[in-house]
């Protein structure tokens, strides 16, 4: 064993909140920070007496996100329940799908799926006290808001390998959800979660090792840094000739450790039994067709477009297409009707370095769709598109366009207007910017003798010179071309 | 009028008295609140403090049910008002809604004289399994009620109520309404919506009612049937439940299944039902044997199939939101435990271990499972059935009213008393009881079922016998309530 190679073998459990109007089996509305157990009923509550209602809207995205990943719908499906007893579980059951879920199989990506199920959200448990975990508070309290709030369970099959690959996998499929419009896929606000199923075996080896599960990483670099941490631990164990034990697992993000939840032993018996106050889902056509018809295009096939039809490098269609806030604020850029019209790869240039750096990435958690969004951002789509437009003409050079955007982003407002409020135009006449470059030449004489000796490297001064006389509105090819002319360079 | 008269008309004859202005709605509650205040026999839990006010007498009395009380189990959620199902658990519980059926005949102008005592989450067949004490037969107060809607039942019989409301999940409004000489129906599994009954077994429990004779059940039925959007099990009502008028049973085929006609009947009650039968032939009705093959074991899949809902129905319960919490508990198992353990009575554990246990892994494909096949064979018997005749009839109770204490001590014994009247809660269809004689001066009941939604005929063919049988439920009214019923409020 000691000298064998070793492979990860992962497979991730996502949970994802549906972005319904109402709960998932009762009319209250889903709830976004209101005060606690405001967002309640007797049936999220659990009370004596009431009765679970399927929410249509629910079943309808879960059929859409089948659709997205390439699943099997079942005609039939059947909700069970699943029985244990916890403060946040007001009924003492889930209401879940077990041996009948909505979806089975699909793909997507390199991973395929084992199955998509929908499902009810727990309650939230505060724990009051210094520590604001469960142990060494003073005491639990119940906010009911979120309970009952609809959920879907994505399975995946064991085909991800390293902890890099599912934080990338998540992002793509965190973008998919967000396309399709059915979550607002928020790992912070808990509204996408994800466990990990964690073994390792000999490379080669058909079979699984055995598993661990690493509950509820709250961020992709947790994700990485978790599932990392696990397959280190998992490896040095099998190589000191330990074995493995099945066992639920937390990650410290902060320390790094992991601790036991629970083992296999104290694996609960949840007893899962057909939901005798709900009939089975029965999938008609009718349901097939609206979800059919409110399918988006989805990141890889709208990568593929913009690639094609839009005429963008591979790269840029597919930074675009996997995040579908930055490629709808493209679309909307390239849309617009303004003059002149800015080249399509310029556009994508602009939007996914120039303006989103500007926007402040948000990649600190390791979130690969992390960082601002652009329609959320002063800058109007058309304001854009109207600038690079400016800049691919020539009107306005790199530069004064870079400083345009800058104001754009502080201040929002029209892109031409602070171009001739700030006497940004390009220098019109290549005679006046012949006269700066003269100058130029002769302030920097040194450096003008070395360019003429051969060496390109050091014109950066004379340039220098010639953009500080123009406040920046010389075009840089036009002036290199110049300098060379007036050096007698061919 | 005078009270005893007014406490001498069924529930409808009343409602059409409001109506036509010989009786005043307020005299009529006011009458029943003395007499149920003179209650010795335990069925109330909670009475009403007095009439409803004047508007709201008015709102009732612009309703087809002209706010006639209607006495209500404990278990229908009503707002603001004690729902403890008969259980410690639940004590002094007031639920912030009301049950659907409830509801529906509120709407129809019903008032809420109070609620009734019943076993703890309908889990009995005497009514001994009460937080709040036995209830007591008016026929013979040493002896059960029967149940689950015991207090319902025992209330109707004794004339403290003109008419009631219960649960029936294996036979809990049939047997009780046998044992006390009343009419109790339970219509198909979906007829009424079970929103706000605190819930026994999810896939049996369907409410109806409890009354003095066959046109109360269907008047009652009428408001309360109908799909309702908060039970997914809740079906659509074609067109109204007609008001039974049938007088004759010409041509009607009844079919006598000898698996529940036979054995374990005791001599009383099968003299009382063969006659009955003889009754039906003289009506014009064919009388003839039928097969159901399988409904002997209709009472082991109940008692496996029920108990794994409740199992999971009662967790619920758990001190954490509402009801009983056990005090200086030291953690939350402690907590769990102890409330559960004071909470409950000792049939609700038995019920909850025998449920737990039937859907643990390993034992779910041999219980549960086989349980749900025979549930399946079930129904399809009583289908085939009912390809070959109109209705099926049996005796409702293997026997009449037993002794208070007579069989507490032997569960299986008590089961017994629904061997007639599972079979049809786990084929979902509809059947009533009606009384049909006395045996040793106490109640035996006839009970006839028919295919899914057809209350219709059922009521017609139950009302035809009614009038030919004649009962006489005034000796448990007369016997029903002590002296305190004789004074004024």
């Amino acid at each position: 064993m000691v000298s064998v190679e070793l492979e990860p073998v992962i497979g991730l459990e996502i949970h994802v909140q549906l972005a319904t109007r109402t709960k998932m089996f009762c009319g209250c509305e889903l709830s976004f920070g209101e005060p606690p157990n405001t967002r309640t009923c007797p049936v999220c509550l659990g009370l004596p007496g009431s009765l679970p209602a399927a929410n249509a809207r629910a079943i309808h995205f879960g059929l859409k996100i089948g659709m997205a990943l390439g699943c099997e719908l079942a005609p039939r499906s059947i909700f069970h329940r699943k029985n244990y007893f916890y403060p946040d579980l007001p009924k003492g059951y889930q209401i879940s799908q077990y041996d009948e879920p909505l979806c089975r199989g699909g793909r997507l990506g390199d991973v395929r799926i084992h199955r998509v199920h929908l499902e009810e959200d727990a309650a939230k448990l505060v724990h009051v006290g210094a520590s604001g975990r469960i142990h060494g508070s003073d005491a639990s309290i119940v906010d009911f808001n979120r309970g009952g709030t609809p959920l879907a369970e994505i399975v995946t099959e064991p085909d991800l390998r390293s902890g890099e690959q599912a934080r990338e996998w998540l992002g793509l499929l965190r973008t998919t959800l967000r396309q399709l419009g059915v979550s607002d896929v928020n790992m912070e606000e808990g509204s996408l979660r994800c466990d990990a199923n964690i073994s390792v075996r000999p490379l080669g080896s058909e079979e699984l090792g055995v598993k661990t599960e690493l509950k509820n990483m709250n961020s992709f670099r947790f994700i990485e840094r978790g599932i990392r941490a696990e397959v280190a631990r998992q490896e040095k164990l099998l190589r000191e000739g330990g074995q493995v034990v099945q066992e639920t697992l937390h990650f410290d993000p902060a320390s790094e450790r992991i601790t036991s939840l629970r083992s296999k032993e104290e694996a609960h018996d949840y007893r899962y039994f057909p939901e005798p106050d709900l009939l089975p889902v029965a999938i008609e056509e009718g349901m097939l067709e609206r979800a059919r018809a409110a399918m988006p295009e989805l990141p890889a096939e709208r990568a593929v477009r913009l690639e094609k039809k839009v005429g963008l490098s591979p790269e840029s269609a597919r930074r675009l297409a996997f995040r579908a806030e930055l490629g709808d604020y493209f679309e909307l850029a390239l849309a617009a009707e303004v003059d002149p019209a800015p080249p399509a790869q310029a556009l994508a240039n602009w939007v996914v370095s120039d303006l989103v750096g500007r926007l402040g990435d948000g990649g600190a958690d390791g979130d690969p769709g992390a960082g601002g969004d652009p329609s959320s951002s002063r800058v109007q789509a058309p304001a854009l598109a109207a600038l690079v437009g400016l800049v691919a003409a020539r009107r306005i050079s790199v530069g004064a366009g870079r400083r345009v955007l800058d104001r754009l982003v502080a201040e929002g407002g029209d892109p031409l207007a602070i171009v001739q409020a700030e006497g940004l135009e390009a220098m019109a006449g290549s005679e006046d910017l012949a006269a700066i470059v003269a100058e130029a030449l002769a302030a920097n004489a040194d450096a003008a003798e070395r360019v003429r000796g051969g060496n390109a490297k050091a014109i950066g001064p004379i340039v220098g010179h010639v953009m500080r006389a123009t406040k920046g509105r010389a075009d840089g090819g036009e002036v290199t071309r110049l300098v060379n002319e007036q050096l007698g360079i061919d | 009028m005078s009270a005893t008269d007014i406490l001498d008309l069924s529930g409808a004859q009343a409602a059409a008295a409001i109506g036509a202005g010989t009786l005043s709605a307020r005299e009529l509650f006011d009458a029943y609140l003395v007499r149920a205040r003179g209650d010795e026999l335990n069925c109330f839990t909670w009475l009403a403090e007095q009439a409803p006010d004047d508007a709201a007498i008015a709102a009732g009395s612009a309703g087809p049910l002209k706010a006639v009380p209607l006495a209500v189990k404990d278990l229908f959620c009503t707002e603001g008002v004690p729902s403890q199902s008969g259980s410690r658990i639940l004590e002094g519980y007031r639920p912030p809604y009301t049950a659907t059926a409830v509801a529906r005949l509120k709407d129809a102008g019903a008032a809420l004289l109070g609620k009734t005592n019943q076993d703890e989450f309908a889990m009995g067949s005497s009514n001994e399994n009460s937080a709040f004490g036995p209830v007591r037969n008016p026929w013979d107060r040493e002896r059960v009620p029967g149940g689950s809607s015991g207090g319902s039942a025992a209330a109707v019989a004794a004339g403290l109520a003109p008419w009631a409301l219960g649960t029936d999940t294996g036979g809990s409004i049939r047997q009780p309404a046998a044992l006390c000489g009343i009419v109790g129906c339970k219509p198909t599994y979906g007829a009424i919506s079970r929103y706000g009954m605190i819930a026994f077994a999810s896939s049996l429990d369907q409410a109806g009612p409890l009354t003095r004779d066959v046109t109360d059940a269907a008047l009652l039925l009428r408001h309360m049937v109908g799909r309702d959007p908060r039970d997914a099990t809740s079906l659509e009502w074609v067109g109204e439940v007609a008001l039974p008028r049938a007088e004759r049973l010409d041509g009607v085929r009844l079919g006598v299944p000898r698996e529940l006609t036979g054995e374990g009947i005791e001599g009383g009650v099968r003299d009382a039902f063969q006659a009955t039968l003889a009754r039906a032939e003289e009506l014009g009705a064919q009388v003839r044997d039928v097969a159901l093959a399988h409904a002997p074991h209709a009472l082991s899949a109940y008692y496996v199939l029920a108990p794994a809902e409740a199992s999971s129905n009662l967790a619920r319960f758990d001190g954490v939101r509402y009801g009983l919490r056990a005090p200086e508990a030291h953690d939350l198992l402690d907590m769990y435990t102890r409330t559960r353990h004071d909470g409950f009575g000792a049939e609700v554990k038995r019920r909850i271990m025998l449920g737990t246990y039937a859907l643990s892994a390993g034992y779910y494909d041999a219980y549960y499972g086989r349980a749900q096949r025979v549930r399946t064979k079930i129904a399809q018997d009583f289908a085939a059935a009912f390809a070959e005749v109109d209705l099926i009839v049996t005796p409702t109770s293997p026997t009449v009213a037993f002794r208070l204490g007579e069989k507490t001590r032997d569960p299986w014994a008590m089961y017994l008393n629904d061997f007639c009247t599972v079979p049809m809660s786990l084929a979902g269809i509809p059947a009533i009881s009606i009384p049909c004689g006395l045996s040793g001066g106490l109640p035996v009941g006839f009970q006839i079922a028919g295919p899914p939604f057809s209350e219709s005929r059922l009521l017609d063919a139950a009302h035809a016998l009614e009038r030919a049988i004649g009962f006489d439920g005034s000796p448990a009214r007369a016997r029903g309530a002590g002296a305190a019923s004789e004074s004024a409020p």
